[in-house]
């Protein structure tokens, strides 16, 4: 296949990136290895998408990114940030033109004030639907867009390089296991994050990291990879289906919550409003339960009996009746949350045109590091997403206009298959990453972790023929063992604590640290 | 608690029973990823959300009726899990649901 702007992963920021590139001409190809605009984060969001379009008062762009920096603990790349928050209001206001269906009161968009924001700056969509409504809208746009051709169960395994430029990828068909060469004059990885490597996550399936093993090997350098974001009231018990595990956010936007430990006390300074950043939150909660503060399965008590049957109905509406399927009254037991892998703040390093340190690869959304710095605001993930995938759209156009189109040879795969469970080794990572990697790090468990992913790496046999689910896990496995090297080296070279990376035995944070660390290919 | 699931599996078509342990709570979903992590990683299903209901890529038939694998709960009893049977079958539990025009 051949195209002018190929996007890898059809989220938020892939979706964007496709519908930028064709306003500017450009014949595009959007593949995913999953459905198109079902996987990835996006979908999955709950509620706050931060934007400073100043409705509810006052705003400026300007005071968001004080916030975004604040928030990233002295590490924010501030172009990065700069460009999210800048450009934010026109990418939120499109989505409203699209019919996106933005929450309104009295007549304008509503928006609520989120954890570390100034001021009431964050729009969303009722109830629970920010993430389906972003995704929706967009996935109507790009199938009306005839520029935008759509693929989807095909997995990139490598990007294709010739002479040290990326001239697109090579894939496997996933259906058939038929390997699919792809030449394209310009590529954006807009694969998403890593929560994926942590047994407790709140992503989808697809967030293993694939982008970074892939951009990395390339030739690209991945940038603050230690800092891995854990959402601090992620749902722990008791169990609950067909409902995100971050759901408990949008709940305390609206109706506040107290967070109490085992003796039924607040530990936070709070007084039941929704104040704490979810560095500090996560820190906070996990300090309570290794003191045995904690609650019966190890994270902290969520408390919304405050609220009346009435208050609650009003706030959320048919939720309440999910909750209720699930055996579950607010009015009258509170619920169990801890800490959750959420949200990547690192990952490949671009410039403020989603430029790549590869020539015609491009980066968008969580997939690129560097404008959350330490810590992420709340609701700055979707606008980032669009924002990144616009520019990136946008430059990739723009310069294959300009660009001849490569050629791209069928690679085959040489290796045989190794004698493992590939399902069982991935589960194992996850829980030796939420164990040791986490939000509390030492040395000896970064270690540990270490010895863990360093197991001898194997070269990919050929897959197939048809759909082959062990296959696709051996893939992943190889390519999550890299990231997660990445991420604990990086973790275990920074000896301070800052954001979401927090070392127990360096407990201070560092100026000296006030710095970020890097990856690229060796030789 | 045990539940057991019989799953129609295919090349060769087939039905293969497996005992699945669980707590309370647990889904279908839940089953299915402890048999391929446990017995069998050949075992094709498609999921992505893995619980939310955001995805709706899991669905499947339980005991003839449609629904999704990650919102159905695991039961002491044996289920019936088969492929959705209007849709072309690509392996195992996993079909054909991609818009046609979003396929290769």
């Amino acid at each position: 296949m051949q195209t002018d702007v190929l996007v890898i992963g059809s989220g938020g920021a892939g979706m964007y990136a496709a519908l930028a590139a064709a306003r500017e001409g450009a014949r595009v190809l959007l593949v995913d290895r999953s459905l198109i605009g079902r996987g990835g984060a996006t979908v999955m969001a709950q509620m706050t998408v931060a934007v400073a379009v100043g409705e509810e008062e006052p705003d400026h762009w300007e005071h968001h990114l004080a916030d975004t920096l604040k928030a990233g603990r002295g590490l924010c790349d501030p172009a990065l940030s700069q460009l999210l928050c800048e450009d934010g209001p026109e990418c939120i206001r499109q989505m409203d033109a699209w019919g996106v269906g933005w929450a309104q009161s009295n007549g304008h968009l509503a928006q609520v004030h989120a954890p570390g924001h100034d001021r009431k700056r964050c729009v969303y969509v009722d109830f629970l639907n920010t993430g389906p409504a972003v995704s929706k809208t967009l996935r109507a746009r790009v199938q009306r867009t005839p520029e935008i051709r759509r693929v989807g169960d095909l997995l990139v395994t490598e990007l294709a390089i010739e002479d040290s430029r990326c001239t697109g990828a090579h894939t496997v068909h996933l259906p058939t296991g038929e390997a699919v060469p792809i030449a394209a004059k310009a590529t954006i990885v807009a694969t998403g994050g890593l929560t994926r490597l942590y047994a407790r996550n709140s992503g989808s399936l697809n967030m293993g990291g694939d982008g970074y093993a892939l951009a990395l090997q390339a030739g690209a350098q991945l940038v603050d990879m230690e800092f891995v974001q854990f959402f601090p009231i992620g749902h722990l018990a008791p169990r609950l289906v067909g409902m995100d595990p971050i759901m408990w956010d949008p709940f305390r936007y609206k109706l506040g919550g107290r967070l109490l430990n085992s003796g039924m006390h607040e530990f936070l300074p709070e007084e039941g409003r929704y104040t704490s950043a979810r560095d500090l939150a996560t820190y906070a909660i996990l300090k309570e339960v290794e003191a045995g503060r904690g609650s019966p399965h190890g994270g902290a008590w969520l408390s919304f009996r405050h609220c009346s049957e009435a208050e609650l109905r009003a706030a959320f509406g048919p939720v309440i009746d999910r909750l209720a399927a699930n055996g579950i009254d607010l009015t009258r037991q509170a619920i169990e949350v801890a800490p959750i892998a959420h949200y990547h703040m690192g990952g490949v390093r671009v410039d403020a045109d989603m430029r790549t340190g590869v020539p015609h690869l491009f980066a968008a959304g969580e997939a690129v590091g560097g404008a959350n710095g330490a810590n992420r605001l709340s609701g700055n993930a979707i606008t980032e997403a669009l924002t990144f995938g616009r520019r990136a759209g946008q430059r990739a156009a723009a310069l294959a206009k300009a660009t001849a189109m490569p050629v791209v040879k069928a690679q085959g795969f040489n290796g045989s298959r190794p004698d493992l469970n590939p399902a069982a080794e991935i589960a194992a990572l996850q829980a030796v990453m939420n164990r040791d990697v986490g939000p509390l790090r030492s040395a000896a468990g970064l270690e540990r972790a270490l010895r863990h992913v360093d197991a001898p790496s194997f070269e990919l046999p050929a897959p197939g023929p048809g759909l082959d689910p062990e296959w696709i896990d051996l893939h992943d496995l190889s390519s999550m063992r890299l990231v997660a090297r990445c991420v604990a080296r990086a973790a275990l070279a920074r000896t301070e604590s800052r954001g979401a990376h927090q070392r127990e035995d360096f407990p201070q944070t560092s100026d000296a640290w006030q710095k970020h660390q890097s990856v690229s290919r060796e030789g | 608690m045990k539940a057991s699931l019989n799953i129609r599996r295919s090349a060769p078509e087939r039905w293969e029973r497996y005992e699945v342990p669980f707590e309370p709570g647990q889904t279908v979903l839940d089953g299915l990823r402890w048999i391929r992590v446990h017995h069998d990683p050949g075992l094709a299903i498609r999921f992505s959300c893995i619980n939310a209901n955001a995805c709706k890529e899991c669905m499947i038939q339980v005991d003839g009726k449609t629904v999704y694998a990650c919102t159905t709960r695991l039961a002491e009893r044996e289920m019936r899990l088969e492929p959705l049977p209007n849709k072309a079958l690509v392996k195992d539990l996993v079909t054909e649901i991609a818009a046609p025009d979003e396929r290769l």
